[in-house]
């Protein structure tokens, strides 16, 4: 009972990333039909970037202020810079694709991928880089039998605030709700007046701004980040993408929690090594049985 | 350019000029002669890319299902060959078959309860499966695979006990000769009753089934043969680097083989060469830049899918072409 719980807190920290992460992927599929595959290494440059604020920038600010200021600091930065990434990459590496059709786009982004891991191990260098440690005082919580730690609390809530807003503002907000008719059908939407680049001005910053601060959050959880990490954590908030059905933004939230919840309790009732394997047929097998995902809406095959 | 009135290999004339596949033969068979082992190593590798990007065109080019997780069947033909040669000291070119037939058996096995997917999910699904198999090479399954380090001392390739294929030039032939061999296959496969049926489903999935093409059939035919023809490079390629390891099988692999088949214009034979000589050698030749020439290299691929968004070579015919594929992004469930 103890370690279900212990590993259902744990997974659920690394669900929140997952899920960060696969907004992202989840908003740019729903305008664009495109898989963002440079949107892990958004991801990783957002990391490096907290990386930065944290090592040089932000001592001062965390002896003046508290350690609290620097981490602030650090994710801000990370996911205003990152935002401009996004805006740039769409700019330069999408938008001249966009009417060539679905295909190109793929390879584009690809293209668009490799360019940013190597501009990263370009930049930071190829070799694993270290977090500081004691960024936030390692407290622990106790409740009964389990522990949690501070800087898991931390991430829950900043995860849980961070996709309850993004929710509101594309469920209750008059902007999200143009973005959720671009979504459902861009001609018609275009007919109503809604500005179609402003809608991808929209999710080019905000998906990448929160899976910079993903990884800002992960690598203060991991203290360990390299450049080609994107790769892997992108994969598998794809997969979230697709487990709660592609499109569909609360499905990309459960989707990543879910996953994480499940590589946790994979890896401590069958196998640490054969955790990703029991990840991806769980996969499998929902997508066999529910082709749509598990909260994806079924749609009539047009003829 | 001819009519092409009769079927078969002249079809291959209607859309390509004639001299174009004549020359690019005859520098094939020139080439190693002019060149250094490095520069033969090089060619060796096209021609394995070609290879691989030949086998993911039969399912992504002719029936247009998206595939990222072909490296699994490449690393299941490797693995094979590697496993049963290690062990029981199975001549390799008598595996050369059975790693085809162990990949196409796999593919069917996997793909049979996925193949109804579409699009996006079929193409997650498939990404699933090359990482199930790539992860389960590294957990050593019955101790058989060798876990990261993977299996070593694969033997040299022997036609007879006095022929043996361990140069670098040996080698370069026998990568081409089954390059090409799959070439004329694939072509007159092309103009066969198949390959209009593969095009069809392409082109429209609902009209092909109305018509009376067994569309699953159809699908689950594209997959065993691209992963057969997957298996068989990894057949040569384990023979070749002697050892074969998890790493070589990766997700970025399968990207690389999309990259081939989407650079080079999808379905159209010289389009795939195009692409995988693009993917081998661009890297190679922009060796001297060090870190900076896989910077250049993304660059490149958004560029070329700028200038010529249907690839470099796209296969022409007739009036219909890709349109489910290449159409308008806004709607559709595609």
């Amino acid at each position: 009972m103890q370690l279900l719980l212990e590993q259902l807190i744990n997974g659920l920290t690394i669900g929140s990333f997952y899920a960060l992460i696969a907004l992202g992927y989840s908003m740019v599929y729903g305008v664009l039909k495109l898989i963002n595959f440079a949107h892990g290494d958004f991801f990783t440059m957002g990391s490096y970037i907290g990386y930065t604020m944290l090592v040089f920038g932000i001592a001062a600010a965390t002896a003046q202020f508290g350690p609290w200021t620097g981490m602030m600091v650090a994710l801000v930065v990370s996911a205003l810079g990152i935002a401009l990434v996004g805006i740039l990459v769409e700019r330069s590496a999408y938008r001249p694709v966009y009417r060539a059709g679905r295909l190109p786009a793929v390879v584009s982004a690809l293209g668009a991928s490799i360019f940013l891991q190597n501009t990263i191990m370009v930049i930071w260098g190829p070799r694993y880089q270290a977090y500081p440690a004691e960024l936030i005082p390692a407290m622990r919580f106790q409740f009964g039998q389990i522990s949690i730690t501070l800087l898991q609390v931390i991430i829950l809530a900043l995860s849980f605030i961070l996709m309850a807003a993004l929710y509101t503002i594309v469920q209750k907000t008059a902007f999200g709700s143009a973005v959720r008719a671009t979504a459902h059908d861009r001609n018609t939407a275009a007919l109503m007046g809604i500005n179609f680049n402003r809608v991808i001005l929209f999710i080019f910053t905000l998906g990448p701004a929160l899976g910079a601060m993903a990884g800002v959050m992960v690598g203060m959880y991991y203290r360990q980040i390299s450049f080609t990490m994107g790769w892997n954590y992108g994969l598998k908030a794809f997969t979230a993408t697709i487990l709660g059905g592609i499109g569909n933004l609360p499905g990309a939230m459960f989707g990543g929690l879910i996953l994480g919840v499940l590589e946790m309790l994979g890896a401590a009732y069958i196998s640490a090594a054969w955790k990703d394997v029991f990840v991806f047929l769980i996969l499998i097998l929902v997508l066999i049985f529910r082709p749509t995902g598990l909260f994806g809406e079924k749609t009539a095959e047009k003829v | 350019m001819g009519n092409g009135k009769s079927a078969g290999l002249s079809k291959l004339f209607t859309t390509t000029p004639w001299y174009v596949p004549v020359l690019f033969s005859a520098l094939v068979v020139i080439y190693p002669f002019f060149a250094t082992d490095y520069f033969i190593d090089i060619a060796f590798f096209f021609g394995i890319y070609a290879l691989l990007g030949l086998s993911l065109n039969i399912v992504l080019g002719e029936v247009g299902l998206f595939d990222l997780g072909h490296a699994g069947f490449y690393a299941i033909g490797a693995y094979v060959t590697a496993i049963l040669n290690t062990r029981y000291q199975i001549p390799i070119l008598a595996l050369l078959p059975v790693s085809a037939l162990a990949a196409g058996l796999f593919a069917y096995l996997v793909c049979s309860p996925i193949i109804h997917l579409k699009g996006d999910y079929l193409c997650i699904v498939t990404i699933g499966m090359g990482e199930i198999v790539r992860l389960a090479l590294i957990n050593n399954p019955f101790d058989l695979t060798g876990g990261p380090n993977g299996v070593f001392g694969v033997d040299f390739p022997k036609l007879s006990p006095n022929l043996v294929i361990d140069s670098s030039i040996e080698y370069y032939f026998l990568v081409w000769a089954v390059v090409g061999l799959s070439i004329l296959g694939l072509i007159s496969l092309q103009h066969s009753r198949i390959g209009r049926a593969w095009n069809c489903i392409r082109e429209d999935t609902v009209a092909a089934g109305a018509t009376g093409i067994n569309v699953r059939h159809y699908k689950l035919l594209a997959f065993v043969l691209g992963a057969g023809l997957a298996g068989v490079a990894g057949n040569i390629y384990a023979s070749k680097l002697m050892c074969v390891s998890p790493e070589s099988f990766t997700f970025w692999e399968s990207c690389l083989m999309f990259c081939i088949v989407l650079i080079g214009g999808m379905g159209s034979i010289p389009g795939v060469l195009i692409g995988a000589a693009f993917i081998s050698l661009f890297p190679e030749i922009f060796r001297p830049f060090a870190m900076y020439r896989m910077l250049v290299f993304g660059s490149v691929m958004i560029v070329m899918m700028m200038v010529r968004p249907g690839g470099f070579w796209p296969r022409k015919r007739g009036g219909v072409a890709f349109r489910s594929l290449l159409e308008d992004t806004g709607n559709g469930n595609a």
